[in-house]
């Protein structure tokens, strides 16, 4: 999914035209034409990735007003502060990419580098605190399905109706899939970062970075929505 | 925006320019890793036309199974259980048939194939919005379809194309199942990625003076059907993403033994595949529109009123998926309001109907091969539209749920609608995709044998599911036997009809006549080109002042009263 980002403003180079700049596609007529397909799609694409949220999110608030006690007492086995933790690396890390899409547009590109370098590292550091949280909750059996181990939690037998295995199937889901987005979204700002580093970006045109920066974003933002509906449940 | 071309100035470009665009690059090569809207658009329709040749060939074996009462065809001879192995492989075989149809065939069939050729031809513009991403679409569009197939040959895939749970999380151990799923899964992402494109590329890339109010209806309806491939298909593939997490964890999200619940599966399922049968009709009604003004030669009848109904259709198909569960336990409240949206449906779908009539009226109407389909969409269409609304009214859906009723609706409005669209697209641009004529006495013999087969096959159907005859069932009372018998003859003759279109089209890309640019005296910019197009599609970037359906001979004597 991650080409969508790409495909849509990646400069094919060689043309050597006057009227046609390096970066400026054959079956586009001009530098505007080109940026405004390229952010129409972006939208786009974030749409279909919030309507895939969507699904889950329903999926959530199903289960919760199905077992309201089950999800309120199973919810404790989540460590907040990990998820608190995690929650300042995102909130940071969207200031920082904003920052560097700004330098990106008024053509500081050294600047603009280093912002995504701190932008990476930020996403790094969720994914370690992530992988501390996953590998926690391994060790102790709190998994989806038949995997929940029976010993923990009180004696409760796995694989009960509507037990806790079907809240950590949940958050395994929802939050693995939110996590498959950070390594995607990872990957995207160092291809962004290597091309600022190439010279590929100017005042006159940054939309990759734009986009990027967008995506980075939805990512945070559904990860703001999870934390407390996951973490924090009252 | 610009007004003149600025072509590509490398040299390979200087030489192509004058070259229509099979010749303008050659090798296997140049096939595989194009991102010539047009080279992919001919891609897909030879990957789709495979698929529903294939899935027709299952339909077939099936109707020839349901001649007789008995289990007889598809058990082995002799043998203990061979009635058992003859009902299992006739489970296996309807399931194939209706998700190789649906999600590999009719879905992108319109859009994907005529749509990618024909999109940016319309709208003036050189290419699709984001071309690498359309031949992405297709690579993924093939994988899925591979990945299908391959659950196929593993066997055992017998729950119907629409998966219900929790029999799709507890059969026969999860494999097939799953990997049908997954099959699905990525065949929705390639669906996503036509869309996006299509509306970008309607948004971004229309020709200087080409505003909305001048678009061809074509591109109207898969503008429409683009916005709920984009809003639609992402919800089906969070729905199969939690039915593969299910079946891989038994984790009991719609599994009613683990604490889920297999009404929501459905709430899903049909949030996305209500929407979805608009993604298969929409740009069906874009390619009638085309066809009917063009060969009657009058300017269509209600412009506006035909290109916001597509738009409307496709806002309030988002309503409606509850529709399909009226039997299912979901609240009666949900149910009476699901009844009435649906009913909301038929108003801007009867606007349509009604103004492609009103387009006929007083037409200078040529009876050629694309017509000929158009009157047969008009027809059975009519029917397919009407019998939904039997379906929609609540008392009468709870005795024909789950009744060849159904059946035989369904297929009047997908095969009498968006199958016989798209063949009767496939002929109208048959000559600029090609640039060969087909034999126009062919093509009437072949619609004519369509048309008696399919309403031989589908009316029977009708009578059938109002007697009581459930669907999916290998075996029956003797005493439907009669229709059965019907039914499955018409499906002989539609297939034959099928296959001698398939024959005489094969046989003009090789014999037919060489086809002028714009031989139907079309007014919309895909025919100001030369056939086939070039590689860049025009010369010079077109110029629109008027609208698509200007048909000058006929609008006069209209005006004057002169004949």
């Amino acid at each position: 999914m991650s080409t969508a980002v790409d495909a849509g403003q990646h400069a094919e180079a060689g043309h050597g035209h006057d009227a046609h700049p390096a970066y400026l596609q054959h079956h586009f007529d001009n530098p505007q034409q080109q940026e405004g397909a390229a952010k129409l799609g972006m939208w786009l694409f974030l749409g279909t990735e919030l309507l895939m949220f969507s699904g889950l999110f329903l999926a959530y608030f199903y289960m919760r007003s199905q077992y309201p006690e089950m999800v309120h007492e199973y919810h404790e086995y989540l460590n907040k502060w990990m998820g608190a933790l995690n929650t300042l690396f995102l909130i940071t890390s969207s200031l920082t990419m904003a920052l560097a899409v700004r330098s990106a547009q008024v053509g500081k590109a050294k600047l603009s580098g280093r912002l995504l370098l701190v932008t990476i590292a930020f996403g790094l550091a969720f994914m370690v605190v992530k992988y501390l949280e996953y590998s926690a909750k391994f060790e102790h059996g709190l998994l989806p399905g038949d995997a929940f181990a029976e010993h923990v939690a009180g004696g409760v037998q796995a694989g009960w109706y509507g037990g806790p295995q079907l809240f950590f199937g949940i958050y395994f889901i929802m939050t693995g899939l939110h996590g498959v987005h950070v390594l995607i979204g990872i990957g995207l700002l160092v291809w962004i970062y290597v091309k600022t580093q190439r010279g590929a970006f100017s005042g006159n045109y940054y939309t990759p970075v734009e986009n990027v920066g967008l995506y980075w974003h939805l990512v945070d933002l559904i990860w703001i929505f999870l934390f407390p509906l996951l973490y924090l449940v009252k | 925006m610009a007004t003149t071309t600025v072509e590509g100035a490398a040299p390979a470009h200087e030489h192509a320019e004058e070259l229509d665009f099979y010749k303008a690059s050659r090798g296997i090569k140049s096939w595989l890793l194009t991102l010539d809207h047009k080279r992919i658009g001919l891609m897909y329709l030879a990957g789709v036309l495979l698929a529903f040749f294939a899935a027709g060939v299952i339909a077939i074996i099936f109707r020839a199974e349901l001649m007789t009462p008995q289990i007889d065809l598809l058990a082995p001879a002799v043998g203990e259980g061979s009635a058992t192995i003859g009902r299992e492989l006739y489970n296996k075989l309807f399931t194939l048939h209706g998700a190789m149809m649906v999600f590999v065939f009719i879905i992108p069939a319109i859009p994907a194939a005529l749509g990618n050729f024909l999109l940016p031809l319309m709208l003036g513009a050189k290419d699709v919005a984001f071309p690498r991403l359309n031949l992405l679409s297709f690579y993924v569009w093939l994988t899925g379809t591979l990945i299908l197939i391959l659950a196929i040959l593993a066997g055992q895939l017998d729950t119907g194309w629409t998966f219900y749970t929790p029999y799709s999380t507890s059969t026969h151990g999860a494999a097939p199942v799953v990997l049908a799923v997954t099959g699905a899964f990525v065949l929705g992402f390639s669906s996503i990625l036509t869309g996006l494109n299509f509306v970008v590329t309607v948004h971004k890339m229309r020709a200087p003076g080409l505003t909305w109010n001048r678009m061809p209806l074509m591109i109207w309806a898969l503008y429409s059907t683009a916005v709920i491939q984009v809003l639609a298909t992402p919800v089906l593939a969070i729905t199969l993403l939690l039915l593969l997490f299910e079946n891989a964890f038994n984790v009991g999200i719609f599994n009613p033994a683990m604490g889920g619940d297999p009404v929501l599966f459905q709430h899903f399922f049909w949030f996305y595949s209500h929407p979805a049968v608009y993604i298969m009709i929409l740009p069906g009604f874009g390619i009638i529109s085309e066809i009917i003004a063009i060969h009657s030669r009058k300017h269509i009848f209600g412009y506006k009123a035909i290109a916001l109904s597509s738009v409307s259709i496709a806002v309030i198909s988002f309503l409606v998926w509850g529709h399909h569960m009226f039997v299912s336990g979901q609240s009666e409240f949900a149910s009476a309001l699901f009844s009435f949206l649906t009913f909301a449906v038929a108003v801007p779908t009867a606007i349509k109907v009604f103004s492609w009539v009103a387009t006929l009226y007083k037409g200078s109407i040529s009876f050629n091969t694309p017509m000929l389909y158009g009157l047969i969409f008009i027809f059975t269409f009519s029917i397919g539209g009407l019998t939904g609304l039997h379906l929609g009214t609540l008392s009468t859906d709870v005795h024909f749920h789950d009744s060849y009723f159904v059946v035989a609706h369904f297929h009047y409005v997908m095969m009498g609608g968006t199958v016989i669209a798209f063949i009767g697209g496939l002929h109208h641009w048959f000559p600029k995709m090609f640039g060969k004529m087909y034999n126009e006495n062919h093509g009437r013999i072949g619609a004519l044998l369509v048309f008696l087969g399919f309403n031989l096959t589908f009316f029977s159907q009708f009578v059938l599911g109002a007697q009581g005859m459930p669907r999916r069932y290998a075996e029956y009372d003797p005493e439907f036997q009669g229709w059965h018998v019907a039914s499955s003859i018409g499906s002989f003759i539609l297939a034959a009809g099928l296959l001698w279109t398939l024959i005489y089209l094969l046989m003009a890309l090789k014999n037919g006549k060489k086809a002028t640019a714009n031989p139907w005296g079309g007014a919309s910019l895909e025919w100001a080109t030369s056939s086939p197009p070039i590689a860049h599609n025009f010369h010079d970037t077109p110029h629109v002042d008027s609208d698509p359906y200007n048909f000058p001979e006929i609008d006069h004597t209209m005006k004057t009263g002169h004949h």
